[in-house]
């Protein structure tokens, strides 16, 4: 791997960024915004780990460990927002977030 | 050669992330999906971390997805409703608008600012060099994240399981 990998690491971590952002701005699905969301945090997490391999490095595994918490809180995250997604849906019928104006069960 | 099988590797995921993102059919979306996810863990262990690859592999491709597919599954009104209902062209384009302004943003910023340009050699970490720093150093981080992954989890649970029928009589 050449010198050029980092930065084109990043460019595709932007990119990917990018279009998990265009999906989570654009669907009415609640589903779908999630699943943008998260594209968007494995687009950081990428960043991560093209930093640990390609900069020198003050400590070891810096990036590595980093990433292994964000995956943790990325599965959290899900876990709890596709719960919501279920509550919505049971009171609602419906996961369109237009629809979802009440915060009142 | 590397580089090669690197490009193809992420042009691959960016493709899949693309489609998923602009399909109709939910199920579609979530399937290209797993494929953009499993080639994130590719790239993971193209540089050389093994066990983050593993990690994104049993927690993306294996946990995160099931649990999409579920809630899919669960929020659809009929055998036949997995499509999404049309989203009004307008909020399509400004979202595209949008995400290529923050791309353009990104992309000067990263060809504008000075990387490393020889790499330094491949850092090699084992999986018992890690436990090691899990519970060593980072020893407080790991408890923190396991309860915040039991609160979650508590919370989840509360959060489906919970029916209050006086909600649909309110509705009524």
């Amino acid at each position: 791997m050449s010198g050029g990998t980092l930065q084109l690491c990043l460019l595709f971590s932007s990119a990917l960024f990018c279009v998990g952002l265009a999906g989570a701005l654009s669907r009415s699905n609640s589903i779908l915004v999630l699943l943008g969301i998260e594209l968007m945090l494995n687009a950081a997490n990428l960043n991560f780990i093209a930093f640990w391999r390609f900069s020198p490095q003050p400590a070891p595994a810096t990036g590595a460990i980093f990433v292994i918490f964000s995956i943790a809180v990325a599965a959290a995250e899900a876990a709890v927002g596709l719960a919501l997604v279920i509550s919505i849906y049971r009171q609602q019928k419906n996961i369109r977030l237009q629809e979802a104006t009440r915060l009142k069960g | 050669m590397m580089t090669a099988v690197l490009i193809a590797i992420l042009l691959a995921t960016l493709a899949a992330a693309a489609a998923a993102m602009s399909l109709r059919n939910l199920i579609h979306s979530v399937l290209l999906l797993i494929g953009s996810w499993l080639g994130v863990a590719a790239f993971y262990l193209m540089a050389g971390a093994e066990f983050v690859a593993f990690a994104q592999l049993l927690v993306y491709v294996g946990a995160v997805s099931m649990v999409v597919l579920f809630a899919v599954l669960l929020t659809r009104r009929s055998r036949t409703d997995i499509a999404v209902s049309p989203d009004s062209v307008s909020r399509a384009w400004s979202a595209v608008f949008a995400a290529g302004a923050v791309l353009a943003v990104l992309v000067y910023g990263v060809l504008h600012s000075a990387l490393p340009h020889s790499p330094p050699p491949r850092p090699s970490v084992t999986v018992g060099q890690l436990g090691a720093l899990l519970t060593g150093p980072h020893s407080a981080a790991l408890l923190v994240i396991g309860v915040v992954l039991t609160v979650a989890m508590l919370g989840g649970v509360v959060i489906a399981s919970t029916d209050r029928p006086s909600a649909k009589e309110d509705e009524k």
